[in-house]
């Protein structure tokens, strides 16, 4: 499908507009009492979410439960904070969420280590400062301001990337729905509809924890990695495919038995036991993402197409595997050695895959 | 003359309340109950306060060939309890009219009918109401109502619809004309209003007009009969939770709990419950939070469509807010709160329980009469008799009955040689009434006993367990041990654990054989523990202070010892002795321990003399501080000085780095050096000295084996040889 905007194709449409037809038709048939400032019932954002099997195509592939929870803390006039390690669908799942309740999802807030007080509160626009003096035209509004002015959903990403004294500028907004202005002598007070969807990562080292303040004002959700093997198979194997097509790497043939071995390496160790469950392991201190499994996949794509015969083997994935699970060299390694000893080594047809794994240490 | 059906849920809250109500409107003359009739007598005791539910009515196969048992558990939301209390405190009487028990625990032969599939109605009236989850749809019909309306004549209704697609499995049928033929024996007495509590399933098929009695006497025709009899056991909320055998567990007894309980907002009450739960562990949680929550679950309902937040909702929102998406948390609130920790309590006079039975049965065959008196017994386990009486006594200790202390050896040596105390107290009875959930035989409760502590327990709980089903004779309980000792030697990081739990282990494979239980499932067990150990070794060596180097030098010692033990039936020493080998030069293992892994290398002959008096020489030379080298001194020659007898070139060396001490080293190192010598035994001390004094001089001789053979005139040697051998006892030639 190509999308274009008036002139130019765009590389990535934003959510509301790509799938306007979609929200558009709910709209139309959504009869349900709709909480003040959005756009639609609750009942349909979940219904936009999940997909009806028919019209409305599912965004999120998970459970109900989760959407039902996130959308009703926003209708609680709560922020939401969205948990989970990378490649779970939060920064999805919140533009999606903007984009079905406010219908727009480009008021977003990227974090960063260097996200200044003014990406969330207001900066000054200089030349009209010096020239005319602190006035309402010389405020330069950040997207959470005009999120409060046109009662909107305001998006931060990667929240907890934010400095401590930078995310507690939020409290304010939060619990008081007001930004005050002080060199104007005024404040902004948000209009209803207004709501706030952070996402952080909940297993990532060097990050700022939010104040219990902070985090008293938000409802968390937890987004799960993908719950069976197969599942996580299929993404992994769309994503190595579509990644190797837009690296133009040469086609590699069958691979799926290394992805799924490589998806059962990781899953196995990120959830501390064996897939048949009859081992209890360790957890190394990595995440062990799918993402991770997918850059692991495509690096040994790149490998065999490059350096070997152009079939991915045990060997062209193992080093990128220990990679991803020895971060600490101490005890990760150990956990590593262990599994590979009490689990791999007694497995039916891994041996090859064992004895790469030896060869990698 | 009128029977009234009052349809229920078992283990229903809304169906209790309701059922009260009725009950107290109604003032029945009789009340029929499901439930095993066995039981009629025990109603009684239900009068009594000492009584607290959760309790369950045990049924059991009185012969010794059926030692079959069953449980009818009762909250107190149970409506049936609702009705048992209703008619003690009334003093109305009450009868249980399901089929006998004794069909249950009969003989399985021929009964087919027990193995089919129940069909759940419930789950087919939530699907006609377009519910997925059946248990919500009941809940929000049902058990949410506190309206006070009566539900019981929709629920029949509902029933009867319900049993015309689907008319219910044999057992069920033979189950209904049993309670059509007490009923016609109720109404034939005269009773005027007859209150009948059964699950909500059996109600059409006791609405009137009832049946011709001949079609149901037909059916029931020859049931077996089995001596049975019944009583009372305490139960808890735990096991409420993981009970199926009514046909209705509860997930959630502790939620159910609290709606019987909560007067109003029963939301907000459940929330503040959490709350207060998650503040006793030190959480913050504030009545902002608690006001979130109750939104957030309301909210929920909403979308959902419910007419009040169920358990569901609400544990989102316990997840969401109160717990901030920790599901650690979470499973906290759920194991306190949700399922919660109530243990029922029964009165002192309850009749006596199988397993005591089983008990006073083994003490008469093992001639071991109960006396209060502490008396001594002395057990050779060569003999049969005294082997069952360890075993009863282990397993009594396992089922938290300690009629017997074991004591320290007082008769003759040996490991078949076991020596007791045994002193029968009163309380015992409870203990046994108590551990009567667990089975009714000592052998299978102690079992079962044994596997639910394993699941819990921690590594060094689960290797005393293990030791515990050897000595008690419990290889039904095994596999779940060597699970949990799996798990636990996973999850332990802690290698002085794994390490610890090693010796236990070999001692019960060694000796395993001896008891004549099988110990083959250890092997893996064990192996997969030593390479555990093996990989964690290297990172446990450095930085250790004097305790934790202490602690790992005598870990090191039993798993040394443990290794070496087994070797004719586990090959594990040549790469456990390997792994040592690959350790000893790393500069920064501590230094105890460091000595310690020489000691075994050297006494394993994996190092030479020489090898060993090289390490030791670095060790002791300048570049190592004089603490350093002491604590690897103690380490070497720690728990015994002959090394220092018979290798004069050590002994040498130890006396050389010694005299080069400065003063103020010496000082330093002394009470170390002091410490260790302490530990020989004198004659070892006074031939060391001895040593010392020859040292150098004209009579010393170098320390290897091969230059004392030099010295020696052989033919006089060989004149010993024949008494020597005759001392051994060797037959060789």
């Amino acid at each position: 499908m190509t999308i274009t905007t008036d002139t130019q194709p765009v590389l990535r449409p934003h959510a509301e507009q790509l799938y306007a037809h979609e929200l558009a038709a709910l709209i139309a048939t959504d009869d349900l009492p709709r909480p003040p400032g959005w756009r639609m019932s609750p009942q349909a954002v979940v219904t936009y979410l999940l997909g009806d099997g028919d019209q409305i195509s599912p965004k999120y592939i998970g459970p109900r439960r989760l959407m039902e929870v996130a959308v009703a803390t926003l209708a609680t006039d709560r922020a939401l904070l969205l948990l989970g390690v990378p490649g779970t669908a939060k920064t999805w799942v919140s533009e999606h969420l903007a984009a079905a309740i406010s219908g727009d999802s480009t008021l977003l807030i990227q974090g960063t280590a260097g996200t200044p007080e003014e990406a969330i509160r207001y900066g000054w626009n200089y030349a009209r400062l010096l020239a005319e003096g602190p006035s309402p035209q010389a405020v330069v509004p950040s997207p959470m301001m005009r999120a409060m002015q046109t009662g909107a959903i305001a998006r931060v990403e990667e929240l907890t990337r934010v400095p401590s004294d930078v995310q507690d500028t939020l409290i304010t907004i939060l619990s008081e729905k007001v930004l005050p202005v002080p060199e104007l002598g005024n404040e902004v007070q948000a209009i209803k509809g207004f709501n706030v969807i952070a996402t952080a990562n909940d297993r990532d080292r060097g990050v700022n924890e939010l104040s219990s303040a902070l985090r008293r004002r938000f409802n968390t959700v937890v987004l799960p990695v993908p719950s069976t093997v197969d599942e996580e198979v299929d993404i992994v194997a769309r994503r190595v495919e579509s990644l190797g097509a837009a690296l133009e790497l040469p086609a590699v043939p069958d691979s799926i038995a290394e992805i799924r071995r490589a998806v059962t390496v990781f899953r196995e160790l990120r959830e501390g036991i064996t897939g048949d469950g009859r081992t209890k392991l360790k957890s190394p201190s990595g995440t062990l993402s799918t993402a991770e499994a997918i850059s692991v996949m495509t690096s040994g794509m790149a490998l065999a197409a490059h350096f070997g015969d152009g079939v991915v083997r045990a060997a062209d994935v193992a080093a990128g595997i220990r990679g991803a699970v020895v971060r600490d060299p101490v005890s990760d390694a150990v956990i590593w050695r262990e599994y590979l000893e009490t689990v791999v080594r007694e497995r039916d047809g891994w041996q090859d895959f064992y004895r790469a794994a030896r060869e990698a240490e | 003359m009128s029977v009234h059906l009052f349809g229920i849920r078992h283990h229903g809250p809304g169906s209790a309340r309701a059922l009260a109500v009725a009950l107290a409107e109604l003032k029945p003359d009789l009340i029929l109950v499901e439930g095993p009739p066995e039981a009629d007598e025990l109603v009684a005791l239900a009068a009594d306060e000492g009584l607290r539910p959760p309790v369950a009515l045990l049924v059991y196969g009185t012969q010794e060939a059926e030692k079959s048992a069953a449980f009818w558990p009762f909250a107190v939301f149970s409506p049936e309890w609702q009705a048992i209390r209703y008619a003690v405190a009334q003093d109305v009487p009450l009868r249980f009219c399901d089929l006998p028990a004794a069909y249950k625990l009969g003989p399985r032969v021929a009964k087919p009918e027990l193995d089919e599939e129940h069909f759940d109605p419930i789950a087919g009236l939530a699907e006609a109401a377009g519910y997925e989850d059946a248990e919500r749809w009941w809940e929000d019909v049902i058990e949410h109502r506190s309206d006070g309306l009566s539900p019981f004549e929709a629920v029949a209704e509902a029933m009867t619809a319900v049993r015309e697609q689907h008319p219910g499995i044999r057992y069920d049928l033979i189950r209904e004309a049993y309670m059509r033929q007490v009923l016609r024996a109720a109404l034939k007495q005269g009773h005027e209003r007859i209150a009948v509590v059964c699950g909500a399933w059996h109600v059409p098929a006791l609405a009137e007009p009832l049946p011709s009695a001949g079609a149901d006497a037909a059916l029931l025709k020859g049931l077996p009969k089995v001596a049975v009899s019944a009583t009372w056991v305490p139960w808890t909320h735990g096991r409420l939770a993981h009970w199926t055998g009514y046909g209705a567990g509860v997930a959630s007894p502790g939620w159910y709990h609290h709606l019987f309980h909560a007067a109003d907002r029963p939301v907000h009450r459940w929330l503040v419950r959490v709350a207060g739960v998650l503040r006793e562990q030190d959480i913050p949680v504030s009545s902002a939070h608690v006001i979130e929550a109750v939104r957030l679950a309301q909210t929920l309902a909403v979308l959902r469509g419910r007419p009040l937040p169920g358990l569901a909702e609400l544990t989102e929102a316990t997840r969401s807010v109160l717990c901030e998406g920790d599901e650690t948390r979470l499973a906290l609130v759920q194991s306190r709160v949700v399922v919660g920790e109530l243990l029922g309590e029964v009165p002192p006079d309850t009749p006596a329980v199988p397993l005591a039975r089983d008990v006073a049965a083994a003490q008469k065959r093992l001639r071991m009469p109960p006396q209060a008196l502490a008396r001594d017994l002395d057990l050779d386990l060569r003999k049969p008799l005294d082997l069952e009486r360890s075993k009863l006594l282990h397993r009594l200790r396992l089922l938290a009955v300690p009629w017997g202390q074991p004591q320290e050896r007082r008769a003759g040596k040996g490991t078949f040689w076991e020596s007791w105390q045994l002193a029968w107290q009163p309380e015992f009875a409870v203990d046994l009434i108590v551990a009567s959930a667990f089975g009714t035989t000592v052998a299978g409760a102690a079992a079962a006993k044994v596997a639910e502590t394993a699941a819990e327990a921690d590594l060094p709980g689960v290797t005393e367990l293990l030791e515990a089903c050897l000595l008690a004779d419990l290889a039904e309980a095994q596999p779940a041990v060597l699970d949990a000792l799996n798990r636990c030697a996973a999850m332990d990081t802690d290698v002085v654990h794994l390490m610890s739990a090693i010796p236990a282990l070999a001692r019960t494979l060694r000796y395993g054989d001896v008891r004549g239980t099988g110990v083959d499932a250890l092997i893996p067990v064990l192996s997969g523990l030593v390479t555990r150990v093996q990989l964690g070794l290297p990172g446990a060596l450095s930085g250790l202070d004097d305790e934790a180097a202490k602690a790992l030098a005598h870990a090191l010692d039993q798993v040394q010892e443990a290794v070496r033990l087994l070797t004719d039936r586990l090959e594990l020493r040549d790469e456990w002795l390997a792994t040592l080998l690959g350790l000893v030069d790393r500069p920064d293992v501590t230094g105890l321990v460091g000595g310690r892994m020489l000691r075994i290398l050297r006494d394993e002959g994996r190092l030479s003399a020489d090898e060993v008096q090289i390490r030791l020489a670095r060790t002791l030379s300048v570049g190592v501080p004089s603490a350093t080298a002491a604590a690897v001194v103690e380490g070497f020659i720690g728990g015994g000085g002959l090394v220092l007898v018979h290798d004069e070139a050590l002994l040498g060396l130890i006396d050389r780095w010694l005299s080069e001490l400065a003063a103020d080293s010496f000082t330093d190192v002394l009470p170390l050096l002091r410490r260790t010598f302490a530990t020989f035994a004198a004659p070892e001390r006074r031939t060391i000295g001895q040593r010392v004094r020859n040292l150098g001089g004209a009579t010393a001789r170098s320390g290897s084996e091969q230059d004392d053979l030099a010295g020696l005139d052989l033919d006089r040697v060989a004149m010993v040889l024949p008494t020597l051998k005759l001392l051994l006892g060797s037959q060789s030639e």
